[in-house]
C-alpha cells in the first residue's frame, strides 16, 4: 500500500473520531446547562406559585424538628420552613438575577463607551465609577432603596445600580486591549465603521467578562439585599426572604433549632453555587478558548 | 500615480529618539519596490506609515499626490508578519473572508484554501495556512497597493514560493505596487524591480 495513502486515511480517521467526542461533550454540556436553569427556574415558578395559605402560621405545630411531614421542620409561629425557603428562594433568585443582569447591561455599556477612544467620554465615566465606588456601599443601597420607597422594587433599583463599578472598569481595560489589536486596525481599513467593529470584533470579545462578572454580582445582590432587609430598608418582615429567615434563626439557634438555619442557608449555597456552574457551562459552550481545554 | 513618502520623519513621541528623518520613497502603480535593511532600522514603521496606520511626524505621505483616505475602504493594504495576531482569535475563517468581500474561487484555489478551513477557527490552522488568508484577504478589489511587511519569513521554502507565486500573478494581472519588506535579498531580487537598502541611506 502507498504509506502516503495510509497516511492520509489514517488523519481522517483521527479527525472524525476527535470530531464525534467533541460534539458528544458539547451536546452533555448543553443539556447539563439547560438542566440547571431548568432547576433555577423551577424553584423560582415553585415559589410563585405557592399561596400564602402554605405560609400560614399555625401554633399547634410550632418549632416542629424535620420529619416527613415537614421536611425542613416549622418555625417558632408553626410555619413551613421548606414552603418558607421555597419562596425566599424564589425572591432571592429574582433580586439576584434582576439586579445583576441590569448591573452587568450598565457596567457593558460603561465600559464600551468609555475605551471609545474619545477623551472626555473617557474621563466622564471614570469619573461616574470613582463617584459610585467612593460613596460607601451600604449607605448608597439604602439612599436609593429608601427613596424608591422600600420593598422589593428599591431593593432591585438599589442592587442593580451600585453593583457594576468594579466590572466597568475590567471591560473597559478589555475594549482598549482589543481596540489596539492588529485585526481591528486591518478591519479599519477594510473600510468598516467604529460601530461595526464594535459590534463584530468587540463585543464577541466581552461575552466571557460579561458572564463571569453576571455570575460574580449574583451572591453579591442576594447579600445586599438580605443585609438591606436586616437593616429594616429592604423587604417587609413578612415576605419569607432568605434574608430575613436567615436574621429570624440566629435568635433561636442558641435553643438547639438548627434547622431553622441550617436548610434555608444550604438551600441559599446550592442556588449560588447552580448559578456558578450554569456560568462555567455557558462559558464553555459560547467560548471557543476554553472548548478545547 | 502611486504612493509615496516625501521628507517624512517619524517619533513615537516627543522624548523618544528619531526612528528616521527626511525619508523620501515612492511606488508607482505596477512597480515591485524591494526594502531591506537590518533589524531596528525602521522598516516596518515606514509600512505602517504608508498604510496609514500612523501618521508622519513631518513630511507627509500621498497617494496619487493627494492625502490617504481617512476612513472608508483603503486602497493600501498591508500584510502582517504574524498572521495569528491578523485574524480574530474568535471569528471562523469564512467570516475573516467575508470582512473583506474577498471570495474569488481562483485566488483561493490558486492559494491552496481547502474548503473545510472555512468551517474553522483559527487556532485550529497553522501559521502558514493563516498567512495565505491574510493574503487572499488583502486581494480584494479596490486593493491597489501592498505592503508586504516580512510576509514569508515564517514560512517554508515550498509554501513561499506558491504564495508568492499566487501574488506576483495578481500583482502583475491587476497592475499593483508591491512595496516588499524583507531580510532576504534573494527574494527581494527575485521579485522586485527595484531594492532599496535602508542602511545606506
Amino acid at each position: 500500500m502507498n504509506p502516503t495513502a495510509s497516511e492520509k486515511g489514517g488523519f481522517y480517521i483521527g479527525r472524525a473520531r476527535m470530531g464525534r467526542r467533541f460534539w458528544n461533550r458539547r451536546m452533555r454540556l448543553i443539556v447539563l446547562t439547560f438542566l440547571m436553569f431548568a432547576v433555577i427556574f423551577g424553584v423560582y415558578l415553585a415559589g410563585a406559585v405557592l399561596g400564602e395559605e402554605a405560609i400560614a402560621a399555625d401554633f399547634s405545630r410550632k418549632g416542629l424538628a424535620p420529619s416527613w411531614e415537614h421536611p425542613f421542620g416549622t418555625d417558632m409561629l408553626g410555619r413551613d420552613m421548606l414552603a418558607r425557603t421555597v419562596k425566599g428562594l424564589s425572591v432571592s433568585i429574582l433580586v439576584g438575577t434582576v439586579a445583576s443582569g441590569v448591573s452587568a447591561v450598565i457596567a457593558l455599556i460603561v465600559g464600551v463607551v468609555a475605551a471609545m477612544g474619545i477623551s472626555w467620554l473617557d474621563h466622564l465615566m471614570n469619573w461616574l465609577i470613582d463617584l459610585v465606588m467612593g460613596i460607601p456601599h451600604m449607605v448608597l443601597l439604602i439612599l436609593i432603596s429608601f427613596s424608591c420607597g422600600k420593598g422589593l422594587r428599591g431593593v432591585l433599583a438599589g442592587v442593580a445600580v451600585t453593583h457594576w463599578t468594579g466590572l466597568a472598569r475590567l471591560i473597559r481595560s478589555e475594549v482598549f486591549k482589543i481596540r489596539s489589536e492588529q485585526y481591528v486596525e486591518v478591519s479599519k481599513k477594510l473600510g468598516h465603521s467604529g460601530r461595526w467593529i464594535t459590534i463584530h470584533h468587540i463585543l464577541p470579545h466581552m461575552v466571557p467578562q460579561f458572564l463571569i462578572g453576571l455570575i460574580l454580582l449574583f451572591p453579591h445582590a442576594i447579600m445586599h439585599e438580605s443585609g438591606l432587609t436586616f437593616l429594616g430598608f429592604g423587604l417587609p418582615p413578612e415576605q419569607p426572604a432568605i434574608g430575613i429567615i436567615l436574621s429570624e434563626s440566629m435568635k433561636y439557634i442558641a435553643a438547639g433549632n438548627w434547622w431553622l438555619a441550617f436548610f434555608p442557608g444550604l438551600m441559599l449555597v446550592m442556588t449560588v453555587f447552580l448559578f456558578d456552574r450554569l456560568g462555567e457551562n455557558l462559558k464553555k459552550i459560547l467560548d471557543p478558548y476554553s472548548v478545547h481545554e | 500615480m502611486g504612493i509615496e513618502a516625501k521628507n517624512v520623519s517619524f517619533r513615537y513621541s516627543n522624548r523618544e529618539p528619531w526612528i528616521f528623518r527626511n525619508m523620501n520613497i515612492c511606488v508607482e502603480e505596477g512597480e515591485r519596490v524591494g526594502l531591506t535593511g537590518p533589524s531596528g532600522y525602521g522598516k516596518s514603521t515606514l509600512a505602517r506609515l504608508l498604510a496609514g496606520y500612523l501618521k508622519p511626524t513631518e513630511g507627509e505621505i500621498l497617494l496619487d499626490g493627494g492625502p490617504l483616505p481617512k476612513k472608508g475602504v483603503s486602497p493600501i493594504q498591508l500584510i502582517y508578519q504574524h498572521p495569528e495576531k491578523a485574524i480574530n482569535p474568535r471569528w471562523k475563517m469564512k467570516k475573516v473572508l467575508q470582512e473583506s468581500g474577498m471570495c474569488r474561487q481562483e485566488v483561493m484555489e490558486a492559494l491552496g484554501i481547502e474548503r473545510d478551513w472555512l468551517e474553522r477557527y483559527p487556532r485550529e490552522l497553522s501559521g502558514g495556512e493563516l498567512q495565505r488568508f491574510c493574503v487572499a484577504r488583502s486581494l480584494f478589489c479596490e486593493t491597489r497597493f501592498l505592503l508586504a511587511d516580512e510576509m514569508s519569513t515564517m514560512l517554508d521554502v515550498i509554501t513561499q514560493a506558491q504564495i508568492w507565486n499566487v501574488m506576483l500573478k495578481e500583482i502583475e494581472g491587476r497592475r499593483l505596487g508591491l512595496l516588499l519588506i524583507t531580510h532576504n535579498k534573494e527574494l527581494a531580487k527575485r521579485v522586485c524591480s527595484r531594492v532599496i537598502c535602508l542602511g545606506y541611506i
